[in-house]
């Protein structure tokens, strides 16, 4: 089991020493290094990706009690192969009257951040690609990238529908980023650091022997990692926060001009952004690579990363099964009277809890501090859609 | 007033009971998987029509005659004939051709309610799909030709009463055959008899 939990790290070493033992030079086995945890990294979640865009059909089917994908390869498993091809030998139609070079550009500056944002994360004990200190702080500020690609879409596509979808990715990702944000931060404000490896430490441990010591298990950490997951699905641009490309009003957004490889881009880089903020909510309040239990340690650590990831992301599949779309309005005031309070709220409670010394009292506290907040707002908020039993006027 | 989340809770259980169900309940699943798991067609159920023959030889034992009924009938006019001939021109009671087009067929089923001679029928082959849009959708006589016994096989209800149609008619022209050979032959007995004793003029 420590064979396997250092197995990633071993593994490259000892490919790096038989190039050495070649007669590879010092500076190039460095940058040979880097190259292979960056490839192995984006080859992994290319990997997932291909994975997440097979069993997301699968799950969203078997919720309206389907099959799903099934007829390529075992299970249907190779149904990305297959919609890899098709993606490619597609055309690529460019309209005539679209900005070229930015409509060229969109797709591309949408995978930098993707890709940029995974060198942070920690996928295991001592494995983290690029040792940052303030590596929250990176992620929220390169991850907002996506939004100038998004915008770049829709407004090079020249088309209505585009620019609509971009205007309101863009107001939907920027209301979303404050609570996104100030949840964040609670964690980071609880663990003292901005490093997420600083972050993943603060949450090792046992509480009584059992419960792991993740800030899940608060009031404050419970309601921020809420708060943080809803911001991520609107970041993310998931349903139910998938107004973007609401195709039912907006044909496909800034996705409208956009075929073949380029939208495979798109897509692609939506999912692996899905899964890099699945990474980071894991990070921050699932205890990142430890373990749920103290006998389960003996699982290497990467295994519990990526297994937890891949439930958050399952997770998001099942929300994306259950709730509609909503309306921008809605949206919007969601964003701004409930969840940016509620963020406000989660961050006082998690200040309670650190200055009343982090014991049952400072747990009973912050439930306080976060539960009147949460009841005001919800009931302020339900009063107003009271569900009543509809009458017919005629058909009675 | 219900505590806030608590609807949105709710839809989360209905979904995951939908999700997991789908894997413990199999009639959950509505979905055929076609071409593993095929239908099991109701009887009655039909595709295209198709020429019924008695016996082993699909030209000896064709039952159609060439009538042009079906012909004639047909709505969308998909069925085409040509009466055969022999070597003297003299038209003989079968056809030389006989094509439907089934991309034009409609399945209404007329040529088979017209049918005297009981011959064309309704087949159920519904796996008819082909690379070529014209030719292979053009049946001829070879293609459409299919034995009684296929017949029976497809429609066991309705051959069975066509075959005791056939039957019956069968026996009628026999017996009618009969009463009038009967007939016949009672009438050279009075003829004869007549003729052996001349009746006496009656006053």
């Amino acid at each position: 089991m420590e064979l396997l939990e250092r197995a990633p790290v071993e593994l490259k070493n000892a490919f790096l020493r038989v190039l050495g033992s070649l007669g590879v030079p010092e500076g190039m086995l460095a940058i040979l290094s880097a190259v292979l945890i960056i490839g192995t990294v984006i080859g992994v979640f290319l990997g997932l990706f291909a994975l997440m865009s097979v069993m997301e059909r699968k799950i969203l089917a078997r919720v309206q009690n389907r099959y799903g994908p099934n007829r390529a390869g075992p299970f249907g498993l190779f149904q990305p192969v297959a919609d890899g091809i098709k993606m490619l030998t597609k055309e690529d139609l460019v309209p005539r009257a679209a900005d070229k070079v930015v409509h060229f550009l969109a797709p591309v500056v949408m995978m930098v951040p993707a890709l940029l944002v995974l060198a942070i994360l920690p996928y295991g004990r001592d494995m983290v690609p690029v040792e940052l200190e303030s590596g929250i702080l990176f992620f929220f500020a390169v991850g907002a990238g996506t939004e100038v690609a998004i915008f770049m879409a829709g407004w090079a596509s020249n088309n209505k529908y585009s620019v609509l979808g971009a205007m309101r990715a863009i107001a939907q990702m920027i209301s979303y980023e404050i609570p996104l944000v100030i949840s964040a931060v609670t964690a980071a404000m609880i663990a003292g650091s901005l490093s997420p490896s600083v972050i993943v430490a603060a949450q090792g441990g046992f509480a009584a022997g059992f419960l792991p010591h993740w800030f899940v298990t608060t009031p404050w950490g419970f309601t921020a990692a809420l708060l943080f997951y809803i911001g991520a699905l609107a970041e993310s641009n998931r349903s139910p926060f998938d107004l973007p490309e609401g195709e039912s009003e907006l044909v496909a957004g800034h996705l409208t001009e956009y075929s073949g490889f380029k939208y495979a881009t798109f897509f692609m880089a939506e999912y692996i952004g899905m899964f890099a903020i699945c990474g980071m909510f894991v990070t921050l309040f699932l205890g990142g690579w430890q373990a749920p239990l103290p006998f389960l340690t003996v699982v290497p650590s990467w295994i519990w990363f990526f297994g937890k990831v891949c439930f958050v992301a399952f997770t998001m599949v099942w929300v994306r099964a259950t709730l509609p779309r909503l309306r921008v309005d809605h949206l919007l005031a969601f964003a701004w009277k409930f969840l940016l309070p509620m963020s406000f709220a989660a961050f006082l409670s998690a200040a309670c809890w650190h200055y009343a010394g982090r014991g049952p009292a400072a747990w009973f506290l912050s439930l306080v501090v976060v539960g009147i907040p949460y009841l005001v707002l919800g009931l302020s908020f339900t009063s107003r859609f009271s569900v009543s039993r509809r009458t017919y006027l005629f058909s009675e | 007033m219900n505590f806030p989340g608590i609807g949105l809770l709710k839809g989360f259980v209905v979904t995951a009971r939908n999700f997991l169900g789908s894997y413990v309940e199999k009639d959950r699943l509505t979905t055929r998987q076609y071409p593993e798991e095929r239908p099991k067609l109701p009887e009655n159920s039909r595709s295209f029509p198709f020429l019924v023959f008695d016996g082993e030889d699909p030209e000896a034992g064709m039952r159609c005659v060439a009538c042009k009924i079906c012909e004639k009938e047909c709505p969308p006019q998909c069925i085409y004939i040509i009466q055969d001939r022999d070597a003297a021109g003299k038209p003989l009671k079968r056809p030389r051709i006989f094509d439907i087009d089934i991309s034009v067929c409609m399945s209404c089923q007329i040529c088979v309610e017209v049918c005297p001679f009981e011959s064309i029928r309704m087949d159920t082959d519904y796996e008819l799909s082909s690379f070529d849009r014209f030719g292979s959708l053009v049946l001829d006589k070879s293609k459409l030709l299919k034995s009684n016994a296929y017949y029976h096989g497809i429609h066991p209800t309705e051959a069975s009463e066509t075959d005791a149609r056939i039957e019956a008619d069968r026996k009628k022209k026999e017996a009618a055959a009969a009463a009038k050979a009967e007939a016949a032959r009672k009438a050279t007995a009075e003829k004869a008899a007549k003729a052996a004793h001349p009746p006496e003029e009656t006053k």
